[in-house]
This record gives structure tokens, C-alpha cells and sequence, in this order.
């Protein structure tokens, strides 16, 4: 527990911690804290409070607040606080403010000038907790309260100040990008710093820089490689290796910003492949954070002028990941799809893979790979996908996601229909499970194709098109509840094209369109696509001579509409009332048969009308003054210009008034204008003033942008001193011959290697038959990338297709399957069950070592025939990462708060070292780094019982160490 | 970017939040409350990803509490699975074996120890010596506070006998 043991509150404070945390419900904690929140707003008011008290008092209102409730009253005590003289009581009043106020917040202005103080402080704690509190409140009115001090910090002789201070100028991008843009030379000097946390902290505003502006950043590719050369060398301080891998945070950022900038651009990208490589071979890949790097890595080969060698490394790596846990499966998934992009025959490899995803039941797995599954549609396997991708989203109820799906749908129908048919069952899928959430665009693209068929042209096709829409909408109408949008396409086609092949009678249709009009009487918009639905169809028929009689239903509905409250319902059910008074003639001009499709010529300059005009001048009348030259006499327009002027600028300001200046002359007319405005005159030249202020450094900065960085001073700052500068150039010369040579030869090396992989492919022959239903299902997904043709219309064409592709299929593929989908470790009940296992006695039923032995077996009878020596080294990491699910078992019920030995959930997190003694007797075994933390609980324990403030709900989870 | 940072225990209580891009209070009990519900809900051996309204949580399970984190939809996953497992060494490193119970009393100090590591929705410092350093420098500054305001009192006792 060490020196923060004593938990330092009162009694009364520890208390509330406690009942809160024994408090069975919500409504039983939310009761307790508005109790709290009734005795704080007592006591905080109260005069003389000491500042101990005080500073309690605004922990427990961050208490309050973290727990959800509304402790506004107390904030401006918060804000007191921050003024104060002592750190201490600064420190809580700061940290107070940031988390009870959004920058949108009326106190902030009250802050400003203390951290305006607090920025120029001796001490350099105070100046890290008004930067900590800079980045948090800040907003961008009161920017350039604090700016000037912030770069002046960048200077500090303190790294975590000057850290802080390029965060916070971080964060200042962000929320306005102009009041920074001055500065980036400064970032590009930070880059340099000698403190690797610093040009850590750097590389986060140099990577949103980036960006934005790929092109004026290009001269730093080199200082990036070489950084992240180092970085991959070791020879950052030794305090930032992570799990011994050396800064992975900091090669993370650069190998995005890498990324970046090596997008298209081959030159560039060329000086990265061989660091690229070396990272690629150094990340262990034992480790999450190995993992992690290598993700970055192969985003980065993914995204920079492709490089075979480094695609195949990449490729590899991908298919580590979809043999390994959930986790990674998901990374390889997401990689994948990266990779696609580049060589599209990579998922080949991985279709069974691919599969088990996407059927497997966690969901965040599914949609990733569904994600996927969108990136690779084509139009040989468009069907089989989205028809997947439909029912899975039948299924959900996320509404967020469900959107996202179905309008993945329907752009990839729209993209790949192999046929009209399909094309239209599938939208109405869409529209009938999610018409609500897709954008109305899409129902407006549905009737335009609808209405323009695929464009080729073959009238035929068009109209058959039509009616198998008009088909399949009468057949759908009668369901219930359809989705507004959906309805309104239905009524539309139905009105263009109900009639028009002749199979359904005007009448037939008139009724149903009647029936919709009722059934959702309250949908306005529906009412109105039907009355002018019905309005075409009658059109449609006295065009053609026929006799129209209107349904009685018909007639009453257009009598209800034209008695509408909405004035759009009443002009349309008078127009068509109207209509059907004229003659076929008219009717047929008014109204004329599938012309949706055709311009609509508008004269905008009403030539028409020229004579009417010419008569009325001529009798006397005023002519038309166009509005620009009318508002030009009044004035107004820079009237506007001036108000627009006035809101951009409007904004709180930190300096003094500029004295008056003489008035600029375009401004004049302002000064004359009767103003109503509260502006003072010398406003206008004072904005005009700040743009010419900003104006100038971005010329001084793209003139820094030849500043060049010094790579010699950079490698010796981090480098051990024998480490010169020219040994490095001719390492990095040597390599890029390397990467020539292997250019060079490069075809052959990988032909090789595919030969070697249908080798062991043969090996594992005799293996275990796979369904067929899934063997069809990859031979759908990922059969025939060749067949990218459009395919012809037929009933049966699906089964023939994947028929043949199954045939089709190379005699490697079989193998594969076999050893994919045994893969998965799936003891089937467990991966269902949500629950926690249940454990009633106070000894752990469960082992968890057992458990992870038995994963372990698994994992090795898996895998041993092709990567048996990846997996014996393999399993402790594993275990490790579920050693803390493993021992979730202890809810309520157990007696003794004191943690059973069984509790110790140690293991290795020091580097895969797993402890091997059963958990029993001495269970902190004193070999390793960590304090027994039996005995820690103990003592905590004991404390706790001291103060009296034991949680009697006896969850002995609360003793547990987070880390084991 | 991060957006937020949420601890909540196993019973869906909440230890901690910090907010780093702007949720008003009532749309932050929503969140709570919704990404509770999902992650409580999620079964071992499954991702430790969620995607929640466009973006991306991660989260990750420490005895009886959940460290979540919400990030962007670009962001990998991997690394921010190890900020959190960062973080939580550097809580361990503060506190000794930390336990659930050290940050339901001292969750003040896992904010101030959460401010040194992330700045603005960004890892600002990857080193937890660095950090330590830091938290340390702030303490031994709260314990000569202490003891002055102690020396104070006692002169003020000596004075009034």
C-alpha cells in the first residue's frame, strides 16, 4: 500500500463510498447520492469552511458527478479553488473543473486568468496542471488568451512541460486549425527534442498535419524513417521499452504517419521498405503489443507504393492472425481488407478463415468481416453476400449499424446486380426491414432507375423490369406496417407503371392504392405519392379513350383529401378532380405516359411573357429593377456583408483596442448608413488588421518548410556514443542494395514460395471432410476472381454457378479447409454461455489452470502438423491474456472477504514466464517481481477494517489485484 | 483519438470517467449506460472490441473491473488494448497490487495518474518511469504542504496555550 495508504478523507466521506458501493439497486444509490447532493449544497455554502474541508467537499462533488448526477451548484467552488495559492488545492480545483466542465461552459472565462498566471509560474507542477486543465477547457474564443504563453513553453527547461505544452497546442489544431498554422515550424523543432517523450508527444499534431497536407510534409520522410530506425534499434532510454519492445507506442505513431505520406508517392516509399522490413522481423509477435505493431506494419505496406517482398510478409502475418485468437482474427480481418486493395487474391488463401468468422457468434467479429465481405464484392459473388449481409440485418436491432448495412446493401446492388429481378427483390428486402433508416436518396435512385432501366438500350428489358416491380409491389403492399419510404416507392411505380404492360386493370390498382392511402392515414407523405399515383393512372386511361369509373372507395378518399388540413393533400386532390374533367387531349398533354424520364425544359427568362411586359410599359407601368441593382441603391447587401463580417469575427478578445485608425476607404459607406448596429466604427480595421497578422507567419513558415532537420544531431542525441553518423548512412546504403537485389529477383521468389505452400498443402491430405454447405459457401464467396462478368438473367443460375466454381476449385484448396476449420478452439456450450460460471462455495470450483491446460492442449493438437514450432512458444502468452477472464467466478455468496488462495491471479505478466504451482499453499511465490499480493490484500483488508468501513457486501473481487 | 475512458465493475458501478471529446451530463449517463450494457453482456474468449454508433470500443477485463476506452473507427485496436494495460501497470506500479478498492477510495489519484499518461484524447507519454516521476514530484509537493500546515497548527496550538 505503501505511503498512500491512509485513504486521507473523513469518515463521513468514506461512508458514502461505502454505502454507494453496497447499495443494491440504482435507485438505492441514486437515492444516497441526492441525500449527498441535499448535505453538500448545505455545508459548501457555509462561511469559514476550512480548505482541507473545502477541498473534500469538491472530491465528493466529483463523486457525485462521476456517478451521473448534476452537481452544477458547486462548480463555481471548483473554480474558487483553482485560485488558490497552494498546489495542492490547485491540483484538486483543476482537476475538479475539467471534469465538470465542457469548453462550451459560461465559468471558463472565470479560469482563463488564472491559468494565465498559473502558465508563468516558477514551479513547473503548476504549470503542468494549468496545461492538463489548457487542453481540456480551452475553446476557440479564448485560444488566443493562452497561446502566445503555450509556445512560449515549448521552450521550458522541463520535458513534461514542453510535452504538455505541444499537446495542448495539439488540441488547439484541432478545434481551430488557424490560430496554429503560424506554428509549425515549432513542431518541427520539437521533433528534435532531446527528450523522446517530447518528440513522442510531436508526432500526434505532426500526424494530423500530415494529414491534411501530405505534400509539404514530403521532406520529413526522411527524419521519420530515420527516428523510427532508431526507435526499432533501441536506442531510446531504456524506460521506454514496453514488454521489451522498444517505444511501440512511439513506432505506432510514425509507422501511421509513414503511412501516410507514402501513399502513391513511389520515392518515398522506397526509403521506407527497409525499415518497414526490420520491423516487421523485430515485432515479436508473441505479444499483444508485437501484434500491435505489426498491424501498424502492414497498414503501412497496405497503404505506401506496394513492394511484393513486403505484401508477401505482410500476407504472412495476416495469416498468423486468422490462426490465432479472437482478438487478432479480428485484426487479420480488418488487415485483409486493407490488403485487398492491392493484391485482391490474397483472401483466396484465407476463405475458410473468412467463413468461420463470419459465422462465428461474437458479433464484432461478424461485422468486421462483413466489412470485408463489401470490400471484395464483385460481381460473380454480389448474391451470395448481400443476401447474407440482408438476413444478418434482419437479425440485429442496432440501429446505428443496421443503416450502416443496408445502405452497403444497396450500394453494392446498385454496383453489381447481375440481374433486374434480383435487383429488386433485393431492395425490397432492404426497404421492407429498413426503409426507415436508409437515406430517401436511395428510394429516389430506386425510382430513377426504375423509371430509366439500366440504361442500355433495350426497351424490352426496361419494361420487363417494370413489371416484375409492379409484380412483386402488388404482392408486397398488402403486408402490414411497411416502412414509409418503401410505400412511397411502391405508389410511385404503381402510378408510372401499374397499367402499363396491361396485365392489372386500372381499377385493381386504383384499389390497392386506395387501401394504402387508408391504412396509413396518417402519413402525409404516403397520402400524397397515392392521390397522385391515382391521378396517373386516371390520366393513363382517358389518354387511351377508355371510360374511367372511380371506385367508390377512390371517391371517397379524394373527397376526404380535398377537405385536408394539409394544403399539399387538398391542391392534389383538386388537380386530379380537375383532370378527370378534361378531354383525352388535354389530358394527354397535362399527363403524358412515362415521360418521368424526360427533361422538363424551363425558359427562366419568361420570354413568354416579353409581350405582356412590353404592353404594361407601354400603358405606364414601372419597369422590373432586377434585385441586385435595387439592393444595391438601398445599400443592404453591404449591410449583410457587414453583419456576415461581424459574426465570424465575433469572439472575445484578450488585448488591448488597436487605436483608431483612419477608416479604410472601401468601408466607407458603413460609417454613413444610419447604423442600428452596436459596433464601434473602428471595428473594420482592427479584423482586417488580425488577417494580415495571420497572414504573415504562414509566409515565414512555408518559407521554414526548407528548414531541414539535422540527422547527425538527432542519432547522437539517442544513440550510445560509438555510434557515428557515417556508419549508419553506409548500413541503410548496403540494405537498399539489399532491397534491389531482391527487386530484381522478386518473381521468382515468390513463384517459389507458392509452390512451396501447395507442397505442404499436399501433406495434410488425409484430414477431415468438411461440410459441404461450407465448402460452397467459400466457393461462392471467393470462387472465379476471373469471372467478373456480368452475368445473364436465369431462374436457376446461382446453384450452376457454384456448382461449377466448386469444381472449378484447385485440389490445394481441400486441404485447407481441413486444417482451418479445425482451428477454432470451440468447447461449443462456453462461448455461449454469458454468464458467469457459478460459483457458490468459497473455494474456486473452477481451476483456471486446469482450464488453461486445456486450452493449451487444444492448441497444440491443432496446430502442430504446419506450425508446431510457433505454438509451443505460443501457449503461455495466450494463457496470460485469459488468465484474468479465467477467475471471474466469485459473485456474491462467499463469506470470507479475505481472498482464497484461489483468487491469485498471477501469471505472467512478467514476459510469458507462467507459474506452474498449483494454487495452493503459498500462492505469491516470492520469485516473482510483484509483491504476493495475498499479502497486500491482507494488509488493505486490514486497513479497511480499521476505518471501519469494511463493504459488508463481502465481494471479495474488490481485494483482488487488477494485475496479477 | 480517445474520446472517453470508462472503469466500470463487474455489477455495471461506475469507478471512473473521464470525458476527452464533449458529451453534456445527460447524454454521458446514456452512454454509461448503454456501453455497460453492452460490454458487461459480452462472454469470454470474444474480441475485446466493440463497435458502438460509429466508433470503437475497447475494452478490457482486470479482476472485476472493466477498463473501456471509445476510439475512433481508424484507430488500432491492439494498441489501445495495451494504453489501458498500460495504464493499469502504472496504477499498480502507484499503489502496490492495486485492487478495485484503491480506486473506488483514491479515484482522485487515478485521475491525476490518468492525466499524466493521456493528454487530449492522445498517449502523451509512453514511459511509466516518466510518469512516476511526475505523480511523485506532485506528491512529495501535497506531503511538504502537509507538514508546513501541521507546523502551522502546532505553532498556532503553542501560541493560544
Amino acid at each position: 500500500m505503501g505511503s498512500q495508504g491512509g485513504f486521507g478523507q473523513s469518515k463521513e466521506f468514506l461512508d458514502l463510498v461505502k454505502s454507494i458501493g453496497e447499495a443494491r439497486s440504482k435507485s438505492e444509490e441514486d437515492r444516497i447520492i441526492l441525500g449527498e447532493i441535499e448535505t453538500l449544497k448545505r455545508r459548501i455554502v457555509e462561511p469559514d469552511i476550512p480548505k482541507r474541508k473545502m477541498k473534500e467537499y469538491i472530491i465528493r462533488l466529483v463523486y457525485v458527478e462521476m456517478l451521473g448526477h448534476d452537481a452544477s451548484f458547486g462548480y463555481i467552488h471548483a473554480v474558487k479553488m483553482t485560485h488558490d495559492d497552494s498546489l495542492l488545492l490547485k491540483r484538486t480545483g483543476y482537476l475538479a473543473v475539467t471534469l465538470f466542465l465542457n469548453e462550451d461552459h459560461d465559468l471558463i472565462i472565470l479560469i482563463v486568468n488564472t491559468i494565465q498566471k498559473d502558465l508563468r509560474s516558477d514551479n513547473y507542477l503548476v504549470v503542468c496542471a494549468a496545461l492538463n486543465a489548457v487542453c481540456r477547457l480551452i475553446n476557440e474564443e479564448t485560444i488566443p488568451a493562452v497561446l502566445p504563453q503555450v509556445v512560449e513553453l515549448l521552450g521550458h527547461a522541463k520535458e513534461a512541460v514542453r510535452k504538455k505544452a505541444i499537446m495542448a497546442l495539439h488540441r488547439f489544431y484541432q478545434k481551430s486549425p488557424a490560430s496554429v498554422l503560424h506554428l509549425i515550424s515549432n513542431f518541427r523543432k520539437t521533433l528534435c527534442d532531446k527528450d523522446p517523450g517530447v518528440m513522442g508527444a510531436t508526432l500526434c499534431p505532426l500526424f494530423d498535419l500530415v494529414t491534411v497536407d501530405v505534400k509539404s510534409h514530403k521532406d520529413l520522410v526522411i527524419s521519420f524513417i530515420s527516428i523510427l530506425k532508431q526507435v526499432a534499434e533501441k536506442r531510446l532510454p531504456k524506460s521506454y521499452e514496453y514488454h521489451q519492445m522498444p517505444a511501440p507506442f512511439i513506432q505506432i505513431k510514425l509507422l501511421k504517419i509513414l503511412a501516410l505520406l507514402g501513399s502513391g508517392d513511389k520515392q518515398a516509399s522506397e526509403q521506407m521498405y527497409t525499415v518497414l522490413g526490420d520491423i516487421f522481423k523485430k515485432s515479436d509477435t508473441l505479444i499483444n503489443i508485437g501484434n500491435a505493431v505489426l498491424y501498424e506494419c502492414i497498414c503501412c505496406v497496405s497503404c505506401i507504393y506496394p513492394n511484393p517482398k513486403l505484401l508477401d510478409t505482410a500476407a504472412d502475418a495476416i495469416s498468423k492472425f486468422l490462426k490465432s485468437d479472437h482478438n487478432l482474427k479480428y485484426m487479420g480481418i480488418d488487415a485483409l481488407g486493407r490488403l485487398i486493395k492491392i493484391s485482391p487474391d490474397i483472401a483466396e488463401q484465407h476463405q475458410l478463415a473468412v467463413i468461420d468468422c463470419l459465422e462465428d457468434p461474437d458479433d464484432t467479429l461478424k461485422r468486421k468481416t462483413f466489412e470485408l465481405l463489401y470490400k471484395m464484392t464483385k460481381s460473380s459473388n454480389v448474391e451470395v453476400i448481400v443476401n447474407r449481409m440482408i438476413d444478418y440485418m434482419i437479425s440485429i436491432n442496432d440501429n446505428h449499424y443496421k443503416t450502416e448495412i443496408a445502405s452497403r446493401c444497396v450500394e453494392l446492388a446498385e454496383q453489381f446486380a447481375p440481374s433486374n429481378h434480383w435487383f429488386i427483390q433485393t431492395m425490397n428486402k432492404v426497404f421492407e426491414h429498413a426503409g426507415d433508416l436508409v437515406n430517401i436518396k436511395v428510394a429516389h435512385n430506386l425510382m430513377r432507375l426504375i423509371a430509366e432501366g439500366f440504361g442500355e438500350d433495350d426497351d424490352n428489358a426496361d419494361s420487363q423490369l417494370r413489371s416484375s416491380a409492379v409484380e412483386s409491389y402488388l404482392r408486397i403492399i398488402a403486408e402490414p406496417k411497411l416502412p414509409s419510404v418503401f410505400l412511397q416507392v411502391i405508389c410511385w411505380v404503381l402510378g408510372e407503371y401499374g397499367t402499363a404492360d396491361g396485365k392489372y386493370s386500372a381499377s385493381y390498382i386504383t384499389g390497392k392504392l386506395c387501401d394504402v392511402a387508408e391504412a396509413y392515414s396518417n402519413d402525409e407523405t404516403v397520402k400524397a405519392y397515392a392521390i397522385t399515383a391515382l391521378m396517373k393512372l386516371y390520366a393513363y386511361e382517358i389518354a387511351a379513350g377508355r371510360k374511367v369509373d372511380i371506385l367508390p372507395e377512390c371517391q371517397s378518399l379524394i373527397e376526404e383529401l380535398s377537405a385536408s388540413h394539409s394544403t399539399d393533400l387538398q391542391q392534389r386532390a383538386y388537380e386530379l378532380q380537375a383532370l378527370i374533367g378534361l378531354d383525352a387531349r388535354a389530358v394527354e398533354t397535362v399527363m403524358p405516359s412515362d415521360a418521368s424520364c424526360e427533361d422538363i425544359e424551363i425558359d427562366k427568362s419568361l420570354s413568354f411573357l416579353n409581350h405582356y411586359v412590353q404592353e404594361s410599359v407601354e400603358k405606364g407601368a414601372q419597369p422590373y429593377i432586377p434585385e441586385s441593382e435595387r439592393t444595391g441603391m438601398l445599400n443592404t447587401s453591404s449591410f449583410r456583408n457587414e453583419d456576415h463580417h461581424e459574426a465570424s469575427m465575433h469572439g472575445l478578445r484578450f488585448e488591448a483596442y488597436d487605436l483608431p485608425k483612419p477608416v479604410v476607404p472601401s468601408k466607407s459607406p458603413v460609417t454613413y448608413t444610419p447604423s442600428t448596429e452596436l459596433v464601434p466604427v473602428p471595428e473594420p480595421s482592427y479584423s482586417r488588421e488580425v488577417h494580415t497578422s495571420t497572414a504573415v507567419p504562414s509566409i515565414s513558415s512555408s518559407g521554414s518548410t526548407e528548414l531541414k532537420l539535422r540527422l547527425d544531431g538527432v542519432q547522437k542525441k539517442w544513440g550510445r556514443p560509438n555510434y557515428s553518423s557515417g556508419s549508419t548512412s553506409t548500413s541503410e546504403s548496403s540494405s537498399q542494395k539489399t532491397v534491389n537485389g531482391v527487386a530484381q529477383t522478386e518473381s521468382v521468389s515468390t513463384s517459389t514460395s507458392r509452390a512451396q505452400a501447395t507442397s505442404s498443402f499436399d501433406l495434410k491430405k488425409p484430414q477431415v471432410e468438411i461440410s459441404p454447405e461450407k465448402q460452397r459457401l467459400a466457393a461462392s464467396l471467393f470462387g472465379g476472381p476471373s469471372k467478373t462478368d456480368k452475368r445473364p438473367t436465369s431462374s436457376s443460375h446461382k446453384v450452376v454457378k457454384s456448382s461449377s466454381h466448386t469444381t472449378e476449385r484447385p485440389p490445394a484448396a481441400k486441404p485447407v479447409d481441413a486444417s482451418e476449420k479445425s482451428t477454432p478452439v470451440q468447447p461449443p456450450p462456453d462461448l455461449l454461455d454469458l454468464g458467469e460460471p457459478t460459483v457458490t462455495s468459497s473455494a474456486p470450483l473452477i481451476d483456471p489452470f486446469k482450464q488453461l491446460e486445456g486450452l493449451l492442449d487444444q492448441g497444440e493438437n491443432v496446430s502442430v502438423p504446419n506450425h508446431g514450432a510457433v505454438n509451443a512458444t505460443k501457449p503461455p502468452e495466450i494463457m496470460s491474456l485469459y488468465v484474468e477472464i479465467a477467475a471471474s467466478g466469485q459473485s456474491g455468496g462467499v463469506v470470507n472477504p479475505i481472498p482464497t488462495n484461489g483468487d491469485d491471479l498471477l501469471s505472467g505478466l512478467s514476459g510469458g514466464s507462467i507459474k506452474t504451482a498449483a494454487p495452493g499453499g503459498a500462492a505469491g511465490s516470492p520469485s516473482l517481481s510483484k509483491g504476493p499480493s495475498l499479502k497486500d490484500s491482507l494488509e488493505k483488508d486490514a486497513l479497511v477494517r480499521q476505518m471501519g468501513v469494511t463493504p459488508t457486501s463481502q465481494n471479495p473481487n474488490l481485494f483482488k489485484d487488477l494485475l496479477g | 483519438m480517445i474520446h472517453f475512458v470508462l472503469l466500470i465493475s463487474r455489477q455495471g458501478k461506475v469507478r471512473l470517467t473521464k470525458w476527452y471529446s464533449a458529451y453534456p451530463q445527460k447524454e454521458r449517463t446514456k452512454v454509461i449506460r448503454e456501453i455497460s450494457g453492452e460490454v458487461l453482456a459480452r462472454g469470454p474468449k470474444l474480441c475485446n472490441f466493440v463497435e458502438w454508433r460509429g466508433l470503437k470500443v475497447v475494452y478490457r477485463r482486470y479482476a472485476s473491473l472493466y477498463f473501456c476506452m471509445c476510439i475512433n473507427q481508424g484507430d488500432n485496436e491492439l494498441e489501445v488494448l495495451e494504453i489501458i494495460h498500460h495504464y493499469v501497470e502504472t496504477l499498480d506500479r502507484y499503489f502496490g497490487s492495486v485492487c478495485e478498492l484503491d480506486l473506488i477510495f483514491n479515484f482522485h489519484k487515478a485521475y491525476y495518474i490518468l492525466d499524466e499518461l493521456l493528454l487530449a484524447g492522445e498517449l502523451q507519454e509512453s514511459s511509466k518511469k516518466t510518469v512516476a516521476r511526475l505523480i511523485a514530484g506532485q506528491d512529495a509537493l501535497v506531503e511538504t504542504a502537509k507538514e508546513e500546515a501541521n507546523s502551522i497548527s502546532n505553532i498556532i496550538a503553542q501560541a493560544s496555550k
